[in-house]
């Protein structure tokens, strides 16, 4: 960059603002059509046609719901902790959308290129339970207060597993910097070596979004809607929100860690007249995909079996082949950095 | 071994897999879901739709005043009052029917000896308000006048089986 205005602090900080809004608008967008997305696989699987009426083939949907949501009523419960229960959504949705700012779309292509990139992500994902616990005990219920402890145990249990996967992937890069992952993925994808890791990682991240068949704290038949039972209208749609924005995140950390991030197949000439955010987008889209693939299939979880899959069976899985990947690395000389 | 080979299948998931290779199939085959508003079935020429009073082709109504549908209707959904008209013909002044309480058995439409009165193909007359669903003569026979072609075919192909 040059030393011009975009070197002084004014300048950094309207180009920050401008790569912000570059990346939130289009996000947001995603988040929008990828409930859209889910309604329309979801109905192909049951052989069903989806949303099809407003606009064409239905697009104008997500539009039409949040404009329904907007215009509904806020209830608050009696006897609800006011503050928290409005701030629970706020915290919820910002935390999603925060994580976004250290994703590279593309080379250099982050809002914040960061040296600890993996590590500020971690951080993010772990304070998203604050938003599903304050909101479970605000809400003064008791279907909210049982699909909090259900999601913040599934959350704190399944993100054990998440971080030994990480570290996997840490090991094979030697580097925080997710920008680095990408980049050290240019010979072979992690997919490929780390293809049990892969399969960890994106089951542990199904249970961390809480979709489907880890969707126990919001299981309709039990606990009717689990933590945001209480929650109506605006306040409703950011924790809606938040949860699409999650599942977006986990697949871009699962393109990232696994999937080469923004780099073509193969570094042969059809694959990399493509530009890399397109790349980028479509592996997100194909795991995604995979997210609402599932949630077609398996049905839920009993509670007990998701905790023994996350303790009992990920946990050791995850830390022999952590110990595994560290030994072939050392045996055969490839450590990054020697 | 047996163990061994439950755990191995455990392991790679084999079944989930199964699973969603079913799934995926089915994401790709034709819906079974018909496009409604714009798409409907094929319906039985006995569908016992929306009320119809007829009328002869020469416009003369073909209801006579019998009362017979209304002493059949087991939910006495239907009201008549008859007196002779002044050319001396026996014909109601009024047909009313109560389209709340009509449980659609057909039996009018069995009982009725001229097929005056008949049930249509038509079953999209759902209204915003219960006035609108207590049907009166004239409401009547302007479905009939409506669906006439479609009637007296229905009639035409299901008379051998009457």
């Amino acid at each position: 960059m040059d030393t011009g205005f975009f070197a002084s602090d004014l300048g950094i900080l309207i180009l920050t603002l401008a790569k912000a809004v570059a990346l939130l608008v289009p996000l947001l967008i995603g988040v929008a059509y990828l409930t859209y997305a889910e309604r329309k696989v979801l109905a192909a699987i049951q052989l069903r046609r989806g949303p099809n009426v407003t606009g064409p083939f239905g697009l104008g949907q997500p539009f039409a719901d949040a404009l329904k949501m907007l215009f509904k009523e806020t209830v608050i419960p009696a006897g609800a902790s006011r503050a928290l229960f409005l701030v629970a959504p706020m915290i919820t949705f910002g935390l999603a959308i925060l994580a976004w700012a250290v994703i590279p779309v593309n080379n250099h292509w982050a809002i914040a290129n960061i040296n600890v990139g993996i590590l500020y992500l971690f951080a993010i994902s772990s304070l998203g339970v604050y938003g599903v616990i304050i909101a479970g005990w605000a809400s003064n219920s008791k279907f909210a207060f049982l699909g909090a402890m259900r999601s913040a145990a599934q959350m704190i249990s399944y993100e054990v597993s998440i971080g030994i996967v990480i570290l996997t992937v840490l090991v094979c890069v030697g580097s925080l910097n997710l920008n680095a992952i990408v980049l050290a993925q240019r010979t072979v994808w992690f997919a490929v070596p780390l293809l049990p890791m892969l399969v960890v990682f994106f089951i542990s991240a199904l249970a961390e979004t809480n979709r489907a068949p880890f969707d126990l704290p919001e299981g309709e038949s039990e606990i009717v809607a689990g933590f945001f039972v209480e929650y109506s209208a605006m306040s409703f749609a950011l924790f809606f929100l938040g949860e699409y924005a999650n599942m977006i995140l986990m697949s871009a950390l699962t393109t990232i860690l696994f999937f080469g991030g923004w780099l073509p197949i193969a570094p042969i000439a059809p694959f990399t007249w493509i530009p890399g955010p397109i790349w980028f987008v479509a592996k997100v889209a194909m795991v995604l995909f995979v997210f609402l693939w599932v949630r077609a299939t398996l049905p839920r979880f009993r509670y007990d079996q998701l905790m023994q899959l996350g303790w009992k069976v990920f946990l050791p899985f995850s830390l022999v082949w952590l110990v595994i990947t560290a030994g072939a690395l050392e045996a055969f000389g490839w450590l990054p950095h020697g | 071994m047996a163990r061994l080979d439950r755990f191995a299948r455990q392991a790679i998931l084999a079944e989930i897999g199964a699973g969603l290779w079913l799934t995926l199939r089915y994401f790709f085959k034709p819906k079974a879901t018909l496009n409604y508003p714009y798409e409907k079935n094929p319906i039985s020429t006995r569908f016992k739709g929306e009320h119809a009073l007829r009328r002869y082709p020469n416009g003369e109504e073909r209801c006579i005043a019998c009362k017979l549908c209304e002493a059949v209707c087991p939910a006495q959904a239907i009201t008549i009052e008859a007196e002779p008209r002044a050319d001396g013909s026996r014909r109601t002044t009024r047909y009313d029917i109560d389209m709340t309480k009509c449980i659609y058995c057909g039996l009018c439409e069995e009982a009725c000896p001229v097929d005056a009165i008949v049930e249509g193909p038509n079953f999209e007359f759902a209204t915003e308000t219960r006035e609108e669903l207590m049907y009166d003569k004239q409401k009547l026979l302007a479905n009939g006048d409506r669906w006439e072609s479609e009637l007296a075919k229905r009639l035409e192909l299901d008379a051998p089986y009457r």
